[in-house]
């Protein structure tokens, strides 16, 4: 069944282990600059939100790609770069509107989340949970549920303060 | 590859930078971070050299397994001559600088010379740019890291800066990063000011290849697994360091009113729990952060809720500040705690230091050895919340006699107030302790008798001697990898094996210092995380060099040795209260007043003390004195000192 990451950058602590964990399975290098998911900071503010490739079902990377090289794999929900096609013209790093698609800048190519063939790498080490692995049906009943939990701390909420009224 | 990050020789007086390769020699003798740190200080800087001046060498560097496929390897280590002190300054923070640095290309940056007015350093993929910053003096420690950015533009860049504290050469102003990482220990922050160096700057895309990328990635997930499966981590996840005090306190270990008490009674307000809720009505119920690639996430956010600073980020408070701003002055507001944290990060000062130098001169007012007129009209009564957080202003800005005074250091401001001001300090090396009370605990008093900074926690402290846990279990963790068949107790009180046990910490400490990693991350609050037996692989996995536990051992002790080299030579001594490994009188000769029944009433014993330090001597090779026998420096192959090999 096909998968997608989910991203709840609530409970990201900023910690970056899910970019070095990506650069190194894909490379065997430590780099950030390799890495296909990069956590966004406002520091001053304590707010940290990991971006990642949205696997686009109408992807403008691949819309925009002049040689096709940019193609979905139906079997795991992914959007694919081809490297025997690509000639890095970077038009596709352009047009993604989260700015997923890297461009590599040591070895001079065009980089993208490939869900580590299923396995995602951000995922196993992500403790906290900011990043997961899900059903892509699944995403919005687990949205639903926690935004009923959220409804109903509040509700019991108001209750404590109507009984102490 | 982790080995060929670099290490620059930067002469501010001259605009000199020479970068240079570290040979593989000296990594299998000194690993990196506080190790090589350490050899580096002896080699650069001359006996008697004054802390503040040109001649001092300030290095700052990430350890051997920074930025790689390895836990937690955010650490930060900074070196140099402390002006606290006059002997060996260290002091380490996490954050994200050191990986930043490392991407950069560098390890290592050996800081000399003094500028003619304030600049910065910048590294950058392999280069070194010194830079002005006019615009960045008298910025506060984060407007100073945001100014940086916006000039360079670039929002990735990390950097190491002072704050006005640092600026005005208080004693014991540190280095920052982040909003609260703080390398807070002996006044690195004040040789930062006295080079007129306001930060370091650090951006980099150089790849770090890892030698054996797979297994390194599948042995970090092992690692991960037995660091956040040990409860004390995923307390410290949920609460932070705070969650020490709570337990702390309950059994008589913090000091209180300075060192009158060990027990801050009616601290509700201050109580770990009470913090966390702060944290989570103000941000949210997902307030824990964490530094670079670490899974336990120990660092709290929140805003001030009330008072004056209502409104304002920060992060913490640390274990520490609950201590600063809390049981030392005996201040038992969050408010006070909150915003003292917040003060001595935007300033950039020690908050151990500043909160127990505002301790001590509250007990001299109480005791009429500060006078009204010293006061300078402030009311320096036990429990002022406001006139803690004033004097946090004054010491920093040096404002008035009593802030410059105290701005000075314990041991000089001792000489200007007068009388017998010197008995009350809690100091040792001229550094003052933390807000922990050693009294009832002799492995603790060992650890901060000896430690190589001065009075400190986390240089060898063996906290787990704390859990009473059962002899085979201790005498496993301590005969790794070194046989060890002498004494050994789970009794906290008692005084059998302590000196090794100490001696195990300060080596098992030395190590991950030299890794860079967190402490967090080995036998330090918990006893089933990793330790020598653990850290050949990941050494090799990632940097493919071959070390076994015995090897690391060896080249911790030998840290260690330089660094008392480097004391020895500064004038250390055995006995000196001011520059030994000696404790104030007051832990000998006062009885612990609260706490649990095996804490009331406990003094450490000062000839079963005399003893645990003869032993500690024997374990590290020392004669009576102190100074290590030739044959001791002859097996750790530090006969020909200084080498100058780099």
């Amino acid at each position: 069944m096909e998968k997608v990451l989910m991203i709840d950058h609530e409970k990201c602590t900023g910690c970056r282990l899910c970019e070095l964990v990506c650069a190194v399975k894909h490379d065997g290098i430590s780099n950030p600059v390799r890495s296909r998911i990069r956590v966004v900071k406002w520091e001053a503010d304590g707010v940290y939100i990991p971006m990642s490739c949205q696997q686009c079902q109408d992807a403008p990377c691949q819309i925009g790609c002049p040689v096709g090289a940019i193609s979905h794999d139906e079997e795991l929900g992914r959007v694919v770069v081809d490297y025997t096609t690509c000639i890095g013209c970077r038009t596709c790093v352009s047009v993604c509107p989260f700015g997923a698609m890297n461009f590599n800048t040591v070895d001079r190519k065009v980089i993208k989340c490939d869900l580590c063939d299923g396995d995602p790498q951000c995922v196993r080490f992500c403790e906290v949970k900011a990043v997961e692995f899900v059903n892509a049906g699944d995403v919005s009943i687990l949205k639903k549920r926690e935004a009923a939990q959220r409804l109903y701390a509040a509700e019991n909420r108001s209750a404590a303060i109507h009984s102490e009224l | 590859m982790p080995l060929n990050r670099k290490i620059a020789f930067i002469n501010l007086s001259s605009g000199d930078v020479d970068i240079k390769p570290i040979p593989l020699e000296v990594r299998k003798r000194f690993l990196g971070g506080r190790g090589l740190d350490a050899y580096l200080l002896y080699n650069h800087t001359k006996k008697g050299c004054d802390a503040l001046g040109p001649d001092n060498a300030l290095i700052i560097s990430g350890g051997i397994l920074t930025a790689t496929c390895a836990s937690a390897t955010a650490r930060t280590h900074i070196m140099a001559k402390s002006p606290l002190t006059d002997l060996l300054g260290s002091a380490n923070m996490g954050g994200f600088f050191a990986p930043e640095l490392a991407w950069a290309g560098f390890h290592h940056l050996v800081i000399t010379g003094k500028a003619e007015k304030p600049v910065y350093i910048y590294a950058h993929d392999g280069r070194i740019d010194i830079r002005d910053a006019g615009h960045l003096w008298g910025k506060t420690t984060t407007d100073a890291q945001w100014a940086i950015r916006e000039e360079l533009d670039d929002e990735e860049i990390k950097s190491c800066v002072i704050g006005p504290a640092g600026e005005n050469l208080v004693r014991y102003a540190n280095v920052m990063t982040g909003i609260k990482n703080a390398a807070g220990r002996t006044g690195m922050g004040c040789v930062m000011g006295s080079k007129n160096l306001k930060a370091v700057a650090a951006r980099g895309t150089l790849d770090i290849k890892i030698a054996h990328p797979i297994e390194a990635l599948e042995y970090n997930k092992r690692f991960i697994d037995q660091i956040t499966s040990a409860k004390v981590n995923q307390t410290q996840g949920t609460l932070g360091t705070p969650f020490i005090w709570g337990a702390t306190n309950s059994w008589g270990g913090l000091r209180t009113r300075n060192f009158q008490y060990n027990q801050c009674e009616y601290a509700d307000d201050i109580e770990p729990e009470r913090l966390d809720e702060i944290a989570e009505e103000t941000i949210g119920p997902h307030h824990m952060t964490g530094c670079f690639a670490c899974q336990v996430h120990c660092r709290a956010q929140y805003k001030i809720p009330t008072g004056p600073y209502a409104g304002k980020y920060d992060e913490g408070p640390e274990y520490t500040s609950q201590g600063a701003f809390g049981s030392l002055p005996d201040c038992t507001n969050a408010e006070t705690v909150l915003a003292g944290n917040h003060l001595v990060n935007q300033y950039g000062v020690d908050n151990l230091e500043i909160g127990s130098m505002i301790a001590w001169a509250m007990e001299l007012y109480e005791k009429g050895i500060i006078t009204d007129k010293q006061a300078e009209g402030l009311d320096l009564s036990f429990g002022n919340d406001a006139v803690v957080l004033e004097l946090v202003h004054r010491i920093c800005m040096r404002d008035g006699w009593l802030g410059d005074t105290l701005a000075d250091g314990g041991i000089p401001a001792a000489e200007k107030i007068g009388k017998n001001a010197f008995d009350y300090l809690i100091q040792v090396k001229g550094m003052n302790n933390l807000h922990s009370d050693e009294r009832a605990t002799p492995a603790l008093a060992l650890n901060i008798a000896t430690a190589s900074r001065g009075s400190d926690h986390l240089r060898s402290r063996p906290a787990i001697d704390l859990y009473h846990l059962p002899e085979p279990v201790l005498r496993k963790i301590y005969s790794n990898p070194v046989p060890y068949d002498g004494p050994i107790s789970s009794e906290h009180t008692a005084y059998d094996g302590k000196a090794w046990q100490v001696f195990w910490q300060e080596n098992c400490y030395m190590a991950v210092d030299c890794l860079g990693i967190c402490k967090y991350h080995t036998v330090f609050l918990g006893a089933t995380l990793p330790n020598f037996e653990d850290w050949p692989k990941v050494i090799y996995y990632n940097t493919g060099l071959e070390l076994t536990s015995n090897e690391i051992w060896d080249i911790a002790e030998r840290c260690n040795m330089i660094e008392r080299l480097f004391n020895l030579r500064e004038g250390l001594s055995r006995s000196d209260l001011k520059k030994g490994d000696m404790l104030n009188h007051r832990y000998f000769d006062e009885p612990c007043r609260r706490g649990a029944p095996d804490v009331v009433g406990r003094v450490i014993d000062r000839e079963k003390f005399n003893r645990m330090i003869d032993d500690f001597y024997a374990h590290k090779g020392l004669d009576e004195n102190g100074v290590p026998k030739p044959e001791t420096l002859k097996r750790l192959g530090l006969e020909n000192e200084p080498s100058q090999l780099l």
